[in-house]
C-alpha cells in the first residue's frame, strides 16, 4: 500500500561541522520544524514539515487531510444530480462558479443535453467574473505573505463589486448554486449588464494600481524573482496546471486546447509567464501571468456581454435526470487554479455511484517539495502562496 | 549591464518603485472608506437574496417535494391524512389541501441556503426570505417548526384516522365476506358430474 | 533643574523626579501613536478603524493597556524561566536610556553629557541583547528565528547610524547633542540637513551629501527598530510574531511599549542631529524653552508618520537582502560621504 510520505521515525538530522579559521569545529545540526495547520499563511489548514539547515531548507513534506469532508462520498447519497451542485460549490470556495460549471458540463455531456446558446453566454460571464474574484484573492494573500498589507484590502474592495453582481443574480455571495445541469437556477437580472459594464470600467485602473503597488515594486521583484523556479518538463511532468503551468512558460489553457462553450467565439490570448524579472517560472512570473489573465478575463466579458443572445435559461433542464446505467464520462476545465475535472459513474438510477473530482490545487501542491529545496524558510511562504492552494479542493 | 551599472540601477529603480508606492497609498489616505459601519448602518439586500427560510403552513400540501429536494436532509415532514367528512380548505393557487401537517421543522443550522427547496413547491409556501441576523445562544432554538397543530388537534386527527381506516377496513371486509359468501354459496354445491360415456 | 530644586531641596528627589518626566512622556506616546498608527493604516486601505470605544475610538488605546494590563502571564512550562522575565525589561531598558541624553528643549535634557550621541548608539546595543534572549528562552524554534534574525540585522544596521552620526560630528565639532542643536540654532538655513550654519560656498558643495547622509540615517533607523520592509523578525506572515510568540500580557506590552519608544527615539536622534532638534524654523519667532519642546516633539512625530506611511506600503525584505542593503549599499554610500564632507569641511 502506497504510504504518504512522511519522514520516517526514526530520522535522525544530519549533523555537520564548520572549521573556523581558529581551528576550532563548530558542530551543526539540522532542525525539523513544524510549519502547522495553524499559521498565518499556509493559506488554510496546511501542514508543512520542513527540515532546514539553517535557514536554507533541506526537505519539505506537505500533510493535508485537514479539511477532507467526504464530498465524494456524499456524493454517492443524493437523491439527484442537481443535489450535487451545492456540494461541487463548497470544494473550492473560492472559485464557486467554475466548480459547478465543470460538474455540470461532465452530467449534460453524459446525458447528452444541449444548453440554450443564451445560458453559454451568461455561464462564461459568470466564470470569468469568478476567476478575476478568486485571482483576487490570491494577489492580495500573496501580497500578505510578502509583507505588503495594503493590497489585500485593495483587492477585497474591488470583489466586493463583483460579489455584488452575484448577488443580484443569484442570492448568495460565495456559494452560488446557480450553474444547474441543463441549464441556470435564474436568468440576469435587468440591471446585470449595465452594472457590470460599470464594474469592468471601475476595474481596469485599478489592475495598473495594483501593479504599481504590488508586481513592479522593486522590492516584491526582488523577493520573488529567481525563487521556486519550476522548470517546463518538470511542470509537465507532475501534471501541474492553470496559471502555474502558464508560469513556467507553457502556453496551455483548456479554453483554448480542449475547447467548450462559446470560448472559441471570443478573442483572447493566454498569459504565459517569460522571465522578464528573473527566471522562466520563478514566483513573479505566476503572480504576472494572473495579473495579465485578469485583464483577459475583462476583454471575454466585454464580448460576452455584447454578444448576449436571447433565450430561456431553464428550457433545457430535465425533469427527470436518469442516465443510462454503466455510463461514466470525465469532463475538464479551466476553473482559476487549474484542470478542474469531474469522473462520474452511472449505475441507472437517479444519483451516481462513483464521482471523482480531480483538484487542481492537489495536483499543484505535489511539486511543492520540489521547488522549495535550496530556498530559505522566507522563501517557501512565498512559493507555498504562488502556488495559490486552497485547501478545500486540495482535500476535497 | 556591467555589475556596476546593474548596482547603481537597482538602486534608483528600488527607490522610484518605493516613491510610486507611496503615492498611491498617500492618495487612498485622503479617499472616503469603503466600509460601511454595521450594525448602525446596514446595506440593501437585493430582492432575490437567499437567507433564512420561511413557510407559509397555510399553503402547505403536505407534498414532501422541498423535504427530498434538501441536499442535506434539514427539513422533516410529517403528515396524517384528513379524513373526506373534514374540509381543510383551499391553498392561495385554489387546489385542495388533503393533508393535515403536525410536523414541519426545519433546522436552520444545517441548511447550506442553496435554494433548492424553494423551487419544486407547488404552492410556493417555502420562500427565502431577507433575514440574516438570526443568531440564537441555544442550538435548540435553531430548529424551526413551522406547523400550528396544536397536541389535542394532532391526536384528534389521528383519532379521525384511524376510525376511518377501521370503517373502511371492516367495509370493506363486509363486502369482502358478502361476496366470498356469494361465491362460497355458488361453490358448495359440487359441480354436476360429468355424465359417464355410455359405453 | 534649580527651578525644581526651589521646591524640593534633595538632589537625589529632583533627579528621580526628573528621570521619570520622559517615562511619562512614553507613556503618553505610545498611546498617541497606537491610536495614530492604527488609523492612519485603515484609512490608508481605505477603511475605517476604532469606532467605538469613546468618539472615533479615541479611547481605544486606554482599552488595549487595561487588556494587556490583565491578561493572565503564561509561561510555557519549558522556557528559560530567568531569561524570559529578563527580556523585556533589559529591551526597555534599553530604550529609555536613551532619552536620558535627547535634548527636548534648551532647559530639559536628563544627562548633558559630552558624548551623548556615542551612548546612544551603546544603549541602543542593549535591546539586541533583550530580542536575543526572548528568542531563545521561549523554547519555541520560530522565536529563535526571530531573535536571530533580529540580532544580526540590528547590529548591520547600527554601523550606518554610527557613520551618520560621525558625519554630523565632523561637521558641529561635538557629541553633545544639546550642543549639536544649538550650533543649529537660528532658523532653517542652519540645519545640518542644508549644510550647516557655514559659508555659502561649503554650504552649496556640502548639502548634497547631507541629504543623502539624512536620509540613509533614516532608512536605517527603520531597520533598527524592526518595522516593514525591515521586520523580519516579528514577521507576522511566517513566524506567527517571531520572538514575541510566547509572550503575553503585560511582558508583550513591554515590547510593544519599548518598540514604540524605539520609533520616537530614532526619529529624535534624527532630529536632533540633522533638523536643528528644538530649535524653530523660523529664526527667533515661536522660539524659547516651551516652544523647544513643541517642535522637537513636532519634528520627531512627523518622521514618525512618515515610518508608518512606510510601514503600510512596502512588502519586507529578506534576510539576505537585509544584509545586503545594509552592507553593500548604506555603508559604502555612507563612506563615499564621509570622505567627501572631509574633504569639503578641509578645504
Amino acid at each position: 500500500m502506497l504510504q504518504p510520505p512522511t519522514l520516517p521515525t526514526n530520522y535522525t538530522v544530519k549533523q555537520g561541522h564548520i572549521k573556523t579559521s581558529t581551528g576550532k569545529t563548530i558542530r551543526t545540526e539540522e532542525m525539523i520544524i513544524n510549519m502547522g495547520p495553524q499559521h498565518p499563511s499556509t493559506h488554510g489548514v496546511l501542514r508543512l514539515e520542513i527540515v532546514v539547515d539553517g535557514e536554507i531548507i533541506v526537505d519539505c513534506i506537505p500533510h493535508i487531510g485537514y479539511l477532507h469532508r467526504c464530498f465524494e462520498k456524499h456524493c454517492e447519497h443524493m437523491t439527484n444530480y442537481q443535489q450535487v451542485i451545492p456540494y461541487a460549490d463548497r470544494m473550492d470556495y473560492c472559485s464557486s462558479m467554475t466548480n459547478e460549471w465543470a460538474f455540470a458540463l461532465a452530467a449534460e455531456r453524459m446525458l447528452k443535453i444541449e444548453v440554450p446558446e443564451r445560458v453559454e453566454y451568461i455561464r462564461v460571464i459568470m466564470a470569468e467574473l469568478q476567476r478575476i474574484a478568486s485571482h483576487l484573492i490570491a494577489v492580495g494573500t500573496y501580497g500578505i505573505d510578502s509583507g505588503a498589507f495594503t493590497p489585500f484590502l485593495y483587492t477585497f474592495i474591488d470583489r466586493e463589486k463583483i460579489l455584488d453582481l452575484f448577488e443580484i443574480t443569484c442570492g448568495a455571495r460565495l456559494l452560488y448554486n446557480y450553474i444547474w445541469i441543463g441549464g441556470l437556477s435564474h436568468d440576469l437580472p435587468p440591471k446585470f449588464v449595465e452594472q457590470a459594464q460599470d464594474f469592468i470600467k471601475y476595474f481596469r485602473p485599478r489592475l495598473k494600481m495594483l501593479n504599481d503597488l504590488l508586481s513592479y515594486n522593486e522590492i516584491f521583484v526582488k523577493r520573488t524573482a529567481n525563487v521556486g523556479v519550476l522548470p517546463k518538463d518538470v511542470a509537465i511532468n507532475y501534471a501541474v496546471s492553470g496559471p502555474q503551468l502558464r508560469g513556467s512558460g507553457v502556453k496551455w489553457d483548456l479554453r483554448r486546447d480542449d475547447p467548450y462553450s462559446i470560448y472559441h467565439k471570443l478573442e483572447w490570448e493566454p498569459q504565459v509567464g517569460n522571465g522578464e524579472m528573473g527566471t522562466v517560472g520563478d514566483c513573479w512570473d505566476r503572480h504576472i501571468v494572473r495579473m495579465r489573465e485578469m485583464e483577459q478575463c475583462l476583454n471575454m466579458i466585454e464580448q460576452a456581454l455584447a454578444g448576449l443572445p436571447e433565450g430561456n435559461v431553464k428550457a433545457a433542464i430535465p425533469k427527470r435526470i436518469r442516465p443510462e446505467k454503466d455510463a461514466e464520462i470525465y469532463v475538464r476545465t479551466e476553473s482559476s487554479r487549474g484542470e478542474l475535472g469531474f469522473y462520474i459513474v452511472s449505475d441507472g438510477t437517479a444519483s451516481p455511484f462513483r464521482v471523482k473530482a480531480r483538484g487542481p490545487a492537489f495536483v499543484n501542491l505535489s511539486v511543492l517539495p520540489e521547488i522549495a529545496k535550496g530556498g530559505m524558510i522566507a522563501d517557501l511562504v512565498l512559493i507555498a502562496g504562488s502556488i495559490d492552494i486552497v485547501l478545500g479542493e486540495v482535500d476535497r | 549591464m556591467s555589475a556596476v551599472g546593474t548596482y547603481f540601477y537597482s538602486i534608483f529603480h528600488s527607490l522610484y518603485t518605493v516613491v510610486v508606492g507611496m503615492r498611491i497609498t498617500i492618495k487612498h489616505l485622503f479617499t472616503c472608506s469603503a466600509t460601511v459601519q454595521y450594525p448602525t448602518v446596514k446595506m440593501k439586500i437585493p430582492e432575490r437574496a437567499r437567507n433564512r427560510l420561511y413557510v407559509n403552513i397555510d399553503d402547505c400540501i403536505g407534498c414532501d417535494q422541498c423535504s427530498m429536494a434538501c441536499p442535506v436532509d434539514c427539513i422533516t415532514i410529517d403528515t396524517i391524512k384528513s379524513t373526506p367528512d373534514v374540509d381543510l380548505g383551499l391553498t392561495s393557487k385554489n387546489t385542495k389541501k388533503r393533508l393535515y401537517i403536525p410536523r414541519f421543522d426545519i433546522d436552520i443550522a444545517k441548511c447550506c441556503y442553496c435554494g433548492l427547496c424553494v423551487w419544486p413547491c407547488p404552492t410556493d409556501c417555502i420562500v427565502m426570505t431577507d433575514v440574516y441576523e438570526f443568531s440564537e445562544f441555544d442550538r435548540k432554538n435553531l430548529i424551526y417548526s413551522f406547523s400550528n397543530m396544536t397536541a389535542e388537534e394532532i391526536t384528534d386527527a389521528k383519532e379521525r384516522l384511524k376510525k376511518y381506516d377501521e370503517e373502511q377496513t371492516a367495509k370493506k371486509a363486509a363486502i369482502a365476506a358478502a361476496a366470498a359468501a356469494k361465491g362460497a354459496a355458488l361453490t358448495t354445491q359440487p359441480p354436476p358430474k360429468p355424465e359417464s360415456p355410455v359405453s | 533643574m534649580e527651578f525644581i530644586q526651589t521646591i524640593f531641596a534633595n538632589e537625589l528627589v529632583v533627579s528621580i523626579l526628573l528621570s521619570l518626566l520622559p517615562l511619562i512622556f512614553i507613556i503618553v506616546y505610545a498611546l498617541v501613536v497606537l491610536y495614530t498608527e492604527m488609523k492612519v493604516a485603515a484609512h490608508i486601505q481605505d477603511r475605517v478603524a476604532y469606532m467605538r470605544t469613546g468618539w472615533h475610538g479615541l479611547l481605544q488605546p486606554i482599552a488595549d493597556m487595561l487588556k494587556l494590563l490583565q491578561k493572565e502571564d503564561i509561561i510555557p512550562d519549558k522556557a528559560d524561566k530567568l531569561l524570559f522575565r529578563l527580556a523585556p525589561i533589559i529591551a526597555f531598558v534599553g530604550t529609555y536610556a536613551a532619552y536620558a541624553v535627547l535634548p527636548f528643549s534648551s532647559i530639559y535634557i536628563g544627562s548633558n553629557i559630552n558624548l551623548g550621541a556615542f551612548f546612544l548608539v551603546a544603549v541602543g546595543s542593549l535591546v539586541v541583547v533583550g530580542i536575543l534572549m526572548a528568542g531563545w528562552a521561549s523554547n519555541n524554534k520560530w522565536s529563535l528565528f526571530g531573535g536571530v534574525r533580529s540580532a544580526a540585522q540590528m547590529i548591520s544596521y547600527e554601523i550606518p547610524t554610527a557613520i551618520a552620526i560621525i558625519i554630523v560630528v565632523m561637521i558641529t565639532g561635538s557629541l553633545n547633542l544639546q550642543d549639536v542643536t544649538k550650533f543649529q540654532d537660528g532658523g532653517i538655513g542652519n540645519w545640518v540637513v542644508f549644510g550647516g550654519p557655514l559659508p555659502w560656498l561649503q554650504k552649496l558643495m556640502l548639502m548634497p551629501f547631507t541629504i543623502i547622509t539624512f536620509f540613509i540615517l533614516f532608512v536605517s533607523s527603520i531597520a533598527e527598530v524592526n518595522r516593514t520592509p525591515f521586520d523580519l523578525p516579528e514577521a507576522e506572515s511566517e513566524l506567527v510574531q517571531g520572538f514575541n510568540t510566547e509572550y503575553s500580557g503585560m511582558r508583550f506590552a513591554m515590547f510593544y511599549l519599548s518598540e514604540y519608544a524605539n520609533l520616537f527615539t530614532v526619529s529624535a536622534v534624527g532630529v536632533a542631529l540633522f533638523l536643528g532638534g528644538w530649535s524653530s524654523p523660523f529664526g527667533s519667532f515661536m522660539s524659547g524653552p516651551v516652544w523647544g519642546i513643541f517642535w522637537f516633539v513636532a519634528k520627531a512625530y512627523i518622521f514618525v508618520l512618515i515610518q508608518i506611511w512606510v510601514r503600510w506600503t512596502l512588502p519586507r525584505l529578506r534576510v539576505d537582502q537585509l544584509m545586503y542593503v545594509s552592507w553593500k549599499v548604506l555603508t559604502p554610500w555612507l563612506f563615499a560621504c564621509l570622505l567627501s564632507v572631509g574633504l569639503i569641511l578641509v578645504l
